[in-house]
Protein backbone atom coordinates (compact mmCIF):
# COMPACT_ATOMS: atom_id res chain seq x y z
CA UNK A 1 0.00 0.00 0.00
CA UNK A 2 0.99 3.49 -0.99
CA UNK A 3 0.66 6.18 2.05
CA UNK A 4 1.08 9.74 2.05
CA UNK A 5 2.30 11.25 5.23
CA UNK A 6 1.30 15.08 5.65
CA UNK A 7 3.19 16.90 7.85
CA UNK A 8 1.54 19.88 9.76
CA UNK A 9 3.18 22.67 11.90
CA UNK A 10 1.93 24.98 14.59
CA UNK A 11 1.91 28.39 12.98
CA UNK A 12 5.44 30.27 13.76
CA UNK A 13 7.60 26.36 15.39
CA UNK A 14 9.50 26.44 12.36
CA UNK A 15 10.04 30.03 11.73
CA UNK A 16 11.50 29.80 15.88
CA UNK A 17 14.30 27.13 15.31
CA UNK A 18 17.70 28.57 15.31
CA UNK A 19 19.82 28.07 12.19
CA UNK A 20 21.69 25.16 13.80
CA UNK A 21 18.08 23.76 14.88
CA UNK A 22 16.70 24.31 11.13
CA UNK A 23 19.91 22.76 9.60
CA UNK A 24 19.07 19.54 11.63
CA UNK A 25 15.84 19.36 11.02
CA UNK A 26 16.87 19.29 7.23
CA UNK A 27 19.27 16.87 7.77
CA UNK A 28 17.04 14.75 9.15
CA UNK A 29 14.29 15.38 6.41
CA UNK A 30 16.72 14.59 3.35
CA UNK A 31 17.94 11.40 5.86
CA UNK A 32 14.13 10.04 5.27
CA UNK A 33 14.23 11.03 1.84
CA UNK A 34 17.07 7.89 1.20
CA UNK A 35 14.57 5.42 3.37
CA UNK A 36 13.65 1.71 1.35
CA UNK A 37 10.25 2.40 0.79
CA UNK A 38 9.91 6.18 0.68
CA UNK A 39 8.93 7.13 -2.97
CA UNK A 40 8.67 10.90 -3.11
CA UNK A 41 8.34 13.81 -0.92
CA UNK A 42 8.47 17.39 -0.99
CA UNK A 43 9.32 20.18 1.71
CA UNK A 44 7.10 23.45 0.98
CA UNK A 45 8.08 26.79 1.28
CA UNK A 46 6.78 28.86 4.08
CA UNK A 47 3.34 29.89 4.34
CA UNK A 48 3.56 33.43 3.35
CA UNK A 49 5.09 32.27 -0.47
CA UNK A 50 0.84 30.55 -0.77
CA UNK A 51 -1.07 31.19 -3.18
CA UNK A 52 -5.06 30.22 -3.28
CA UNK A 53 -6.83 29.18 -5.89
CA UNK A 54 -10.45 28.64 -6.38
CA UNK A 55 -13.64 28.73 -8.89
CA UNK A 56 -16.20 31.81 -8.43
CA UNK A 57 -19.04 31.77 -10.65
CA UNK A 58 -17.49 28.85 -12.62
CA UNK A 59 -14.08 31.44 -13.18
CA UNK A 60 -10.74 30.76 -11.41
CA UNK A 61 -10.13 33.12 -8.73
CA UNK A 62 -6.23 33.85 -7.10
CA UNK A 63 -6.03 35.17 -3.67
CA UNK A 64 -2.94 35.62 -1.90
CA UNK A 65 -2.20 33.17 1.62
CA UNK A 66 -2.80 29.48 2.43
CA UNK A 67 -6.13 27.49 2.43
CA UNK A 68 -6.62 28.36 6.07
CA UNK A 69 -8.78 25.54 6.99
CA UNK A 70 -6.85 24.76 9.93
CA UNK A 71 -4.60 26.61 12.87
CA UNK A 72 -1.41 24.05 11.72
CA UNK A 73 0.48 24.79 8.89
CA UNK A 74 0.89 22.28 6.11
CA UNK A 75 4.81 21.96 5.33
CA UNK A 76 5.37 18.89 3.08
CA UNK A 77 4.70 15.22 2.67
CA UNK A 78 6.30 12.32 1.82
CA UNK A 79 5.09 9.25 -0.04
CA UNK A 80 5.52 5.87 1.82
CA UNK A 81 5.18 2.32 0.33
CA UNK A 82 4.88 -0.84 2.32
CA UNK A 83 2.48 -3.51 3.67
CA UNK A 84 -0.05 -2.45 5.88
CA UNK A 85 -0.86 1.46 8.39
CA UNK A 86 1.42 0.19 11.58
CA UNK A 87 4.28 0.09 8.99
CA UNK A 88 3.43 3.45 8.08
CA UNK A 89 3.24 4.82 11.66
CA UNK A 90 6.53 3.51 12.24
CA UNK A 91 7.97 5.59 9.43
CA UNK A 92 6.12 8.51 10.60
CA UNK A 93 7.14 8.46 13.79
CA UNK A 94 10.51 9.51 12.88
CA UNK A 95 9.52 12.63 11.11
CA UNK A 96 11.55 15.56 12.28
CA UNK A 97 8.64 18.09 12.83
CA UNK A 98 7.19 15.91 15.46
CA UNK A 99 9.98 17.00 18.00
CA UNK A 100 8.43 20.63 16.94
CA UNK A 101 5.29 19.50 18.51
CA UNK A 102 4.03 18.81 14.57
CA UNK A 103 1.12 16.86 13.63
CA UNK A 104 1.48 13.88 11.14
CA UNK A 105 -1.49 12.60 8.68
CA UNK A 106 -1.40 9.46 7.23
CA UNK A 107 -3.64 8.64 4.47
CA UNK A 108 -3.35 5.96 1.97
CA UNK A 109 -2.95 7.28 -1.57
CA UNK A 110 -6.09 5.99 -4.21
CA UNK A 111 -5.48 2.44 -6.28
CA UNK A 112 -2.49 1.39 -4.08
CA UNK A 113 -4.08 -0.98 -1.82
CA UNK A 114 -2.57 -4.40 -1.80
CA UNK B 1 -14.43 -19.14 11.66
CA UNK B 2 -15.12 -15.36 10.87
CA UNK B 3 -11.52 -14.31 12.42
CA UNK B 4 -9.81 -16.68 9.79
CA UNK B 5 -11.88 -14.89 7.00
CA UNK B 6 -10.96 -11.46 8.17
CA UNK B 7 -7.82 -12.72 7.99
CA UNK B 8 -7.53 -14.44 5.15
CA UNK B 9 -9.14 -10.90 3.35
CA UNK B 10 -8.18 -8.29 5.65
CA UNK B 11 -11.98 -7.14 4.75
CA UNK B 12 -14.47 -7.61 7.80
CA UNK B 13 -17.76 -7.34 5.33
CA UNK B 14 -16.24 -9.56 2.62
CA UNK B 15 -15.34 -12.35 5.57
CA UNK B 16 -19.07 -11.90 7.31
CA UNK B 17 -20.86 -12.23 4.16
CA UNK B 18 -18.68 -15.33 2.80
CA UNK B 19 -19.51 -17.22 5.92
CA UNK B 20 -22.96 -16.36 6.07
CA UNK B 21 -23.48 -17.90 2.85
CA UNK B 22 -21.48 -20.71 3.75
CA UNK B 23 -23.77 -21.41 6.49
CA UNK B 24 -26.79 -20.57 4.17
CA UNK B 25 -25.35 -23.10 1.80
CA UNK B 26 -24.73 -25.86 4.38
CA UNK B 27 -28.28 -25.27 5.60
CA UNK B 28 -29.38 -26.42 2.40
CA UNK B 29 -27.21 -29.27 1.39
CA UNK B 30 -26.42 -30.85 4.67
CA UNK B 31 -29.78 -32.50 5.24
CA UNK B 32 -29.93 -33.80 1.92
CA UNK B 33 -26.47 -35.11 1.35
CA UNK B 34 -25.05 -35.33 4.85
CA UNK B 35 -22.89 -33.77 7.12
CA UNK B 36 -19.35 -33.88 6.05
CA UNK B 37 -16.10 -35.55 7.69
CA UNK B 38 -14.85 -32.09 8.55
CA UNK B 39 -17.57 -29.68 8.99
CA UNK B 40 -15.84 -26.90 10.13
CA UNK B 41 -12.92 -27.42 6.99
CA UNK B 42 -15.99 -27.46 4.55
CA UNK B 43 -17.47 -24.41 5.80
CA UNK B 44 -14.42 -22.30 5.45
CA UNK B 45 -13.55 -23.78 2.52
CA UNK B 46 -16.65 -22.72 0.79
CA UNK B 47 -16.67 -19.41 2.41
CA UNK B 48 -13.19 -19.00 1.11
CA UNK B 49 -15.09 -19.23 -2.60
CA UNK B 50 -17.87 -17.47 -2.24
CA UNK B 51 -15.65 -14.51 -1.49
CA UNK B 52 -13.45 -15.85 -4.38
CA UNK B 53 -16.55 -15.30 -6.52
CA UNK B 54 -16.84 -11.96 -5.22
CA UNK B 55 -13.29 -10.87 -5.87
CA UNK B 56 -13.91 -11.98 -9.36
CA UNK B 57 -16.42 -9.35 -9.92
CA UNK B 58 -14.12 -6.50 -8.77
CA UNK B 59 -11.12 -5.89 -10.22
CA UNK B 60 -9.68 -3.54 -7.88
CA UNK B 61 -8.84 -6.21 -5.68
CA UNK B 62 -7.09 -8.43 -8.35
CA UNK B 63 -3.91 -8.79 -6.20
CA UNK B 64 -5.82 -10.50 -3.10
CA UNK B 65 -7.57 -12.78 -5.59
CA UNK B 66 -4.54 -14.38 -6.52
CA UNK B 67 -3.50 -15.18 -3.05
CA UNK B 68 -7.08 -16.68 -2.33
CA UNK B 69 -7.09 -18.77 -5.75
CA UNK B 70 -3.26 -20.20 -4.17
CA UNK B 71 -4.92 -21.02 -0.92
CA UNK B 72 -8.04 -22.47 -1.95
CA UNK B 73 -6.77 -24.74 -4.01
CA UNK B 74 -4.36 -26.42 -1.71
CA UNK B 75 -7.69 -26.39 0.74
CA UNK B 76 -9.81 -28.21 -2.23
CA UNK B 77 -7.22 -30.71 -2.64
CA UNK B 78 -6.48 -31.59 0.31
CA UNK B 79 -8.06 -33.04 3.53
CA UNK B 80 -7.84 -30.55 6.20
CA UNK B 81 -7.31 -31.69 10.09
CA UNK B 82 -10.20 -29.32 11.72
CA UNK B 83 -6.86 -28.75 14.55
CA UNK B 84 -4.72 -27.03 11.95
CA UNK B 85 -7.24 -24.50 11.52
CA UNK B 86 -5.73 -21.44 13.46
CA UNK B 87 -7.24 -20.00 16.55
CA UNK B 88 -7.04 -16.10 15.33
CA UNK B 89 -9.18 -14.54 18.26
CA UNK B 90 -6.06 -12.83 19.20
CA UNK B 91 -5.41 -11.36 16.10
CA UNK B 92 -9.46 -10.50 15.58
CA UNK B 93 -9.03 -8.57 19.48
CA UNK B 94 -5.99 -6.66 18.41
CA UNK B 95 -7.51 -5.80 14.94
CA UNK B 96 -10.80 -4.47 16.16
CA UNK B 97 -9.38 -2.57 19.19
CA UNK B 98 -6.38 -0.59 16.45
CA UNK B 99 -5.94 2.46 17.55
CA UNK B 100 -6.49 4.56 14.14
CA UNK B 101 -10.62 3.30 15.05
CA UNK B 102 -12.72 5.22 16.91
CA UNK B 103 -12.80 4.52 20.92
CA UNK B 104 -16.85 3.97 20.22
CA UNK B 105 -16.21 2.38 17.07
CA UNK B 106 -13.73 -0.28 18.93
CA UNK B 107 -16.49 -1.26 21.41
CA UNK B 108 -18.95 -1.68 18.99
CA UNK B 109 -16.49 -3.28 16.97
CA UNK B 110 -15.27 -5.63 19.87
CA UNK B 111 -18.53 -6.81 20.39
CA UNK B 112 -20.06 -7.51 16.82
CA UNK B 113 -16.92 -9.44 16.04
CA UNK B 114 -15.32 -10.74 18.77
CA UNK B 115 -18.45 -11.27 21.81
CA UNK B 116 -20.71 -11.90 18.17
CA UNK B 117 -23.49 -9.31 19.60
CA UNK B 118 -26.15 -8.29 17.28
CA UNK B 119 -25.81 -4.75 16.15
CA UNK B 120 -29.22 -3.46 17.70
CA UNK B 121 -28.52 -5.75 20.78
CA UNK B 122 -25.21 -3.84 20.91
CA UNK B 123 -27.06 -0.16 20.08
CA UNK B 124 -29.96 -0.75 22.83
CA UNK B 125 -27.23 -1.52 25.44
CA UNK B 126 -25.27 2.13 24.70
CA UNK B 127 -28.42 4.43 24.35
CA UNK B 128 -28.16 5.11 20.36
CA UNK B 129 -30.03 4.26 17.68
CA UNK B 130 -30.09 0.78 15.42
CA UNK B 131 -29.12 2.89 12.36
CA UNK B 132 -25.93 4.89 13.97
CA UNK B 133 -24.62 1.73 15.21
CA UNK B 134 -24.43 -0.26 12.43
CA UNK B 135 -23.12 3.21 10.28
CA UNK B 136 -20.22 3.25 13.11
CA UNK B 137 -19.74 -0.61 12.24
CA UNK B 138 -19.91 -0.26 8.61
CA UNK B 139 -17.58 3.09 9.02
CA UNK B 140 -14.73 1.40 10.75
CA UNK B 141 -14.74 -2.37 8.93
CA UNK B 142 -14.33 0.22 5.85
CA UNK B 143 -10.99 2.23 8.10
CA UNK B 144 -9.39 -1.09 8.28
CA UNK B 145 -9.68 -2.73 4.51
CA UNK B 146 -8.69 0.98 3.41
CA UNK B 147 -6.35 2.25 5.33
CA UNK B 148 -4.78 -1.00 5.33
CA UNK B 149 -5.12 -1.99 9.29
CA UNK B 150 -3.00 -5.06 9.49
CA UNK B 151 -4.81 -8.36 11.16
CA UNK B 152 -2.05 -9.22 12.96
CA UNK B 153 -0.94 -9.57 17.08
CA UNK B 154 1.61 -6.88 17.73
CA UNK B 155 5.16 -7.39 17.84
CA UNK B 156 6.91 -7.97 21.27
CA UNK B 157 8.01 -4.25 21.59
CA UNK B 158 4.66 -2.62 20.59
CA UNK B 159 2.49 -5.51 22.33
CA UNK B 160 2.24 -4.05 26.05
CA UNK B 161 1.01 -0.54 24.79
CA UNK B 162 -1.77 -2.22 22.07
CA UNK B 163 -2.92 -4.55 25.30
CA UNK B 164 -3.58 -1.54 27.31
CA UNK B 165 -5.85 -0.14 24.35
CA UNK B 166 -7.65 -3.98 24.29
CA UNK B 167 -7.58 -3.74 27.85
CA UNK B 168 -9.39 -0.44 27.66
CA UNK B 169 -12.17 -1.52 25.70
CA UNK B 170 -12.93 -4.49 27.39
CA UNK B 171 -13.30 -2.24 30.94
CA UNK B 172 -14.95 0.51 28.60
CA UNK B 173 -17.91 -2.52 27.95
CA UNK B 174 -17.98 -3.88 31.53
CA UNK B 175 -18.34 -0.39 33.06
CA UNK B 176 -21.23 0.45 30.54
CA UNK B 177 -23.00 -2.71 31.98
CA UNK B 178 -22.30 -2.27 35.25
CA UNK B 179 -23.43 1.29 35.52
CA UNK B 180 -26.64 1.00 33.01
CA UNK B 181 -27.77 -3.06 34.43
CA UNK B 182 -31.55 -2.21 32.56
CA UNK B 183 -30.12 -1.41 29.05
CA UNK B 184 -26.86 -2.84 29.14
CA UNK B 185 -26.92 -5.04 32.18
CA UNK B 186 -25.62 -8.46 30.31
CA UNK B 187 -22.36 -6.23 29.05
CA UNK B 188 -21.11 -6.97 32.40
CA UNK B 189 -20.92 -10.30 31.91
CA UNK B 190 -20.11 -10.19 28.15
CA UNK B 191 -16.70 -8.21 29.42
CA UNK B 192 -15.82 -10.99 31.59
CA UNK B 193 -15.99 -13.07 29.18
CA UNK B 194 -13.84 -11.68 26.99
CA UNK B 195 -11.42 -10.97 29.75
CA UNK B 196 -11.06 -14.57 30.63
CA UNK B 197 -10.59 -15.64 26.71
CA UNK B 198 -8.21 -12.65 26.36
CA UNK B 199 -6.41 -14.15 29.67
CA UNK B 200 -6.18 -17.86 28.37
CA UNK B 201 -5.03 -16.35 24.92
CA UNK B 202 -2.13 -14.40 26.71
CA UNK B 203 -0.93 -16.74 29.22
CA UNK B 204 2.64 -14.74 29.49
CA UNK B 205 0.60 -11.18 30.41
CA UNK B 206 -0.41 -10.46 33.81
CA UNK B 207 -2.72 -7.19 33.08
CA UNK B 208 -5.15 -9.48 31.48
CA UNK B 209 -5.52 -11.53 35.05
CA UNK B 210 -5.78 -8.13 36.96
CA UNK B 211 -8.73 -6.64 34.54
CA UNK B 212 -10.51 -10.08 34.97
CA UNK B 213 -10.33 -10.10 38.59
CA UNK B 214 -11.30 -6.88 38.83
CA UNK B 215 -14.53 -7.02 37.12
CA UNK B 216 -15.15 -10.27 38.85
CA UNK B 217 -14.73 -8.54 42.19
CA UNK B 218 -16.64 -5.31 41.37
CA UNK B 219 -19.52 -7.63 39.93
CA UNK B 220 -19.73 -9.75 42.93
CA UNK B 221 -21.43 -6.68 44.32
CA UNK B 222 -23.84 -6.36 41.80
CA UNK B 223 -26.89 -7.80 44.36
CA UNK B 224 -26.14 -5.45 47.05
CA UNK B 225 -25.32 -2.05 45.29
CA UNK B 226 -28.49 -1.19 44.44
CA UNK B 227 -31.78 -1.09 47.12
CA UNK B 228 -34.92 0.61 47.57
CA UNK B 229 -38.02 -0.09 45.80
CA UNK B 230 -37.51 -0.32 42.22
CA UNK B 231 -33.83 -0.47 43.21
CA UNK B 232 -33.13 3.05 42.39
CA UNK B 233 -31.06 3.54 45.46
CA UNK B 234 -27.28 3.59 45.39
CA UNK B 235 -26.24 1.73 48.38
CA UNK B 236 -22.38 2.55 49.91
CA UNK B 237 -20.08 -0.31 50.01
CA UNK B 238 -20.28 0.51 53.96
CA UNK B 239 -23.25 -0.28 54.03
CA UNK B 240 -23.96 -3.01 51.63
CA UNK B 241 -25.11 -6.34 52.81
CA UNK B 242 -22.32 -9.03 52.43
CA UNK B 243 -24.64 -11.96 52.29
CA UNK B 244 -25.95 -10.82 48.76
CA UNK B 245 -22.21 -10.46 47.49
CA UNK B 246 -21.28 -13.71 45.42
CA UNK B 247 -18.18 -14.69 47.41
CA UNK B 248 -17.21 -18.03 45.02
CA UNK B 249 -16.80 -15.08 42.87
CA UNK B 250 -15.00 -12.92 45.14
CA UNK B 251 -12.61 -16.39 45.95
CA UNK B 252 -11.74 -16.71 41.88
CA UNK B 253 -10.88 -13.51 41.79
CA UNK B 254 -8.25 -14.07 44.67
CA UNK B 255 -7.17 -17.30 43.19
CA UNK B 256 -6.19 -15.23 39.98
CA UNK B 257 -4.71 -12.62 42.09
CA UNK B 258 -2.53 -14.47 44.63
CA UNK B 259 0.25 -16.44 41.93
CA UNK B 260 0.60 -12.59 40.80
CA UNK B 261 1.18 -10.97 44.28
CA UNK B 262 4.74 -9.94 42.94
CA UNK B 263 3.71 -8.49 39.63
CA UNK B 264 2.55 -4.49 39.15
CA UNK B 265 0.25 -3.38 36.77
CA UNK B 266 -2.67 -0.69 36.65
CA UNK B 267 -5.12 -3.38 36.59
CA UNK B 268 -3.60 -5.65 38.92
CA UNK B 269 -3.13 -2.94 41.51
CA UNK B 270 -6.78 -1.87 41.18
CA UNK B 271 -7.77 -5.49 41.55
CA UNK B 272 -5.66 -5.74 44.44
CA UNK B 273 -7.81 -2.74 45.73
CA UNK B 274 -11.01 -4.40 45.41
CA UNK B 275 -9.81 -7.17 46.91
CA UNK B 276 -8.99 -4.81 50.09
CA UNK B 277 -12.03 -3.55 49.70
CA UNK B 278 -14.15 -6.58 50.13
CA UNK B 279 -12.07 -7.28 53.54
CA UNK B 280 -13.98 -6.50 56.84
CA UNK B 281 -12.45 -4.58 58.61
CA UNK B 282 -10.86 -3.30 55.70
CA UNK B 283 -6.90 -2.11 55.59
CA UNK B 284 -7.03 1.22 54.70
CA UNK B 285 -3.98 2.31 55.35
CA UNK B 286 -2.49 -0.65 52.48
CA UNK B 287 -5.94 0.60 50.53
CA UNK B 288 -3.91 4.09 50.44
CA UNK B 289 -0.57 2.98 49.92
CA UNK B 290 -1.85 0.76 46.68
CA UNK B 291 -3.52 3.61 45.22
CA UNK B 292 -0.27 5.80 45.95
CA UNK B 293 1.57 3.08 43.74
CA UNK B 294 -1.32 3.49 41.17
CA UNK B 295 -0.82 7.36 40.93
CA UNK B 296 2.58 6.64 40.52
CA UNK B 297 2.14 4.61 37.48
CA UNK B 298 -0.91 6.90 35.77
CA UNK B 299 -0.52 10.13 36.94
CA UNK B 300 -3.95 10.12 36.95
CA UNK B 301 -5.97 12.87 38.98
CA UNK B 302 -8.86 10.45 39.61
CA UNK B 303 -6.88 7.93 40.98
CA UNK B 304 -5.23 10.69 43.49
CA UNK B 305 -9.05 11.22 44.22
CA UNK B 306 -9.87 7.61 44.74
CA UNK B 307 -6.56 7.74 46.78
CA UNK B 308 -7.55 10.61 49.27
CA UNK B 309 -11.08 8.77 49.85
CA UNK B 310 -8.87 5.76 51.72
CA UNK B 311 -6.50 8.19 53.44
CA UNK B 312 -10.22 9.84 54.78
CA UNK B 313 -11.16 6.42 56.01
CA UNK B 314 -7.87 5.46 57.67
CA UNK B 315 -8.56 8.60 59.33
CA UNK B 316 -7.23 11.63 57.98
CA UNK B 317 -10.29 13.11 56.60
CA UNK B 318 -8.31 16.86 56.80
CA UNK B 319 -5.37 15.67 54.76
CA UNK B 320 -7.75 13.89 52.63
CA UNK B 321 -9.90 17.30 51.91
CA UNK B 322 -6.03 19.16 50.88
CA UNK B 323 -5.16 16.67 48.54
CA UNK B 324 -8.94 16.83 46.55
CA UNK B 325 -8.71 20.62 46.62
CA UNK B 326 -5.40 20.56 45.04
CA UNK B 327 -7.07 18.19 41.99
CA UNK B 328 -8.31 20.42 38.98
CA UNK B 329 -11.22 18.15 38.03
CA UNK B 330 -14.02 20.80 38.20
CA UNK B 331 -16.06 18.41 35.59
CA UNK B 332 -16.12 15.10 37.28
CA UNK B 333 -18.89 14.40 39.60
CA UNK B 334 -17.28 12.36 42.26
CA UNK B 335 -14.43 15.40 42.76
CA UNK B 336 -17.55 17.23 43.59
CA UNK B 337 -19.61 14.55 45.61
CA UNK B 338 -16.18 13.75 47.78
CA UNK B 339 -15.13 17.36 48.67
CA UNK B 340 -18.80 17.16 49.75
CA UNK B 341 -18.58 14.42 51.93
CA UNK B 342 -14.88 15.17 53.40
CA UNK B 343 -16.50 18.50 54.47
CA UNK B 344 -19.68 17.08 55.52
CA UNK B 345 -17.37 15.11 57.71
CA UNK B 346 -15.44 18.15 59.36
CA UNK B 347 -18.58 19.71 59.83
CA UNK B 348 -18.27 22.70 57.26
CA UNK B 349 -21.94 22.00 56.36
CA UNK B 350 -22.02 25.01 54.37
CA UNK B 351 -19.62 24.38 51.63
CA UNK B 352 -20.62 20.52 52.16
CA UNK B 353 -23.78 21.69 50.98
CA UNK B 354 -22.75 23.91 47.73
CA UNK B 355 -20.33 20.87 46.63
CA UNK B 356 -23.41 18.33 46.89
CA UNK B 357 -25.19 20.74 44.39
CA UNK B 358 -22.17 20.75 41.94
CA UNK B 359 -22.45 17.21 42.02
CA UNK B 360 -25.91 16.63 41.70
CA UNK B 361 -25.63 19.16 38.50
CA UNK B 362 -22.88 16.65 36.78
CA UNK B 363 -25.20 13.50 38.00
CA UNK B 364 -25.62 10.87 35.16
CA UNK B 365 -28.13 8.17 36.86
CA UNK B 366 -31.07 7.84 38.80
CA UNK B 367 -29.74 6.47 42.04
CA UNK B 368 -26.93 8.97 42.27
CA UNK B 369 -29.15 11.84 42.35
CA UNK B 370 -31.51 10.32 44.78
CA UNK B 371 -28.50 9.76 46.86
CA UNK B 372 -26.89 13.41 46.37
CA UNK B 373 -30.94 14.87 46.92
CA UNK B 374 -30.41 12.54 50.04
CA UNK B 375 -27.22 13.94 51.59
CA UNK B 376 -28.53 17.56 50.51
CA UNK B 377 -32.18 17.43 52.39
CA UNK B 378 -30.09 15.83 55.22
CA UNK B 379 -27.53 18.94 55.44
CA UNK B 380 -29.69 21.65 54.88
CA UNK B 381 -32.26 20.52 57.35
CA UNK B 382 -29.05 20.54 59.91
CA UNK B 383 -27.57 23.84 57.87
CA UNK B 384 -29.14 26.22 60.75
CA UNK B 385 -26.94 25.32 63.50
CA UNK B 386 -23.38 25.60 61.99
CA UNK B 387 -21.24 28.04 60.35
CA UNK B 388 -19.71 26.94 56.73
Amino acid sequence: MQYALLIYTKPGAVEALSPEEAEELSRDYWALRDEPGILGGAGLQPVTTATTLRLADGKPVVTDGPFADTKEVFGGYYVYECDNLDQATEMAARIPALRIGGTIEIRPVRGKAN
Amino acid sequence: MLAVLVGYLGDFELAEESVAEAFAVAARRWPAEGTPASPVAWLVTTAKNRAIDRLRRDRVLAAKLRLLEATAQATVEAEVDESEIPDERLELIFTCCHPAIAVDAQVALTLRAVAGLATDDIARAFLVPGETMKRRLTRAKTKIRDAGIPFRVPEPGRLEERLAVVLAVIYLIFNQGYSAPGQAGHLAAEAIRLGRVLAALLPGQSEPRGLLALMLLHDARRAARLGGPGGQDLVLLADQDRGLWDWAQIAEAREILTPLAGRRGPYLIQAAIASLHAAVPADWRQIAALYAELAELTGSPVVRLNGAIAIAQAGAAGAALEIVDDLDLPGYQYWHSTRAELLRRLGRSGEALAAYRDALALAGTEPERRFLLGRIAELAGDGGTRSG
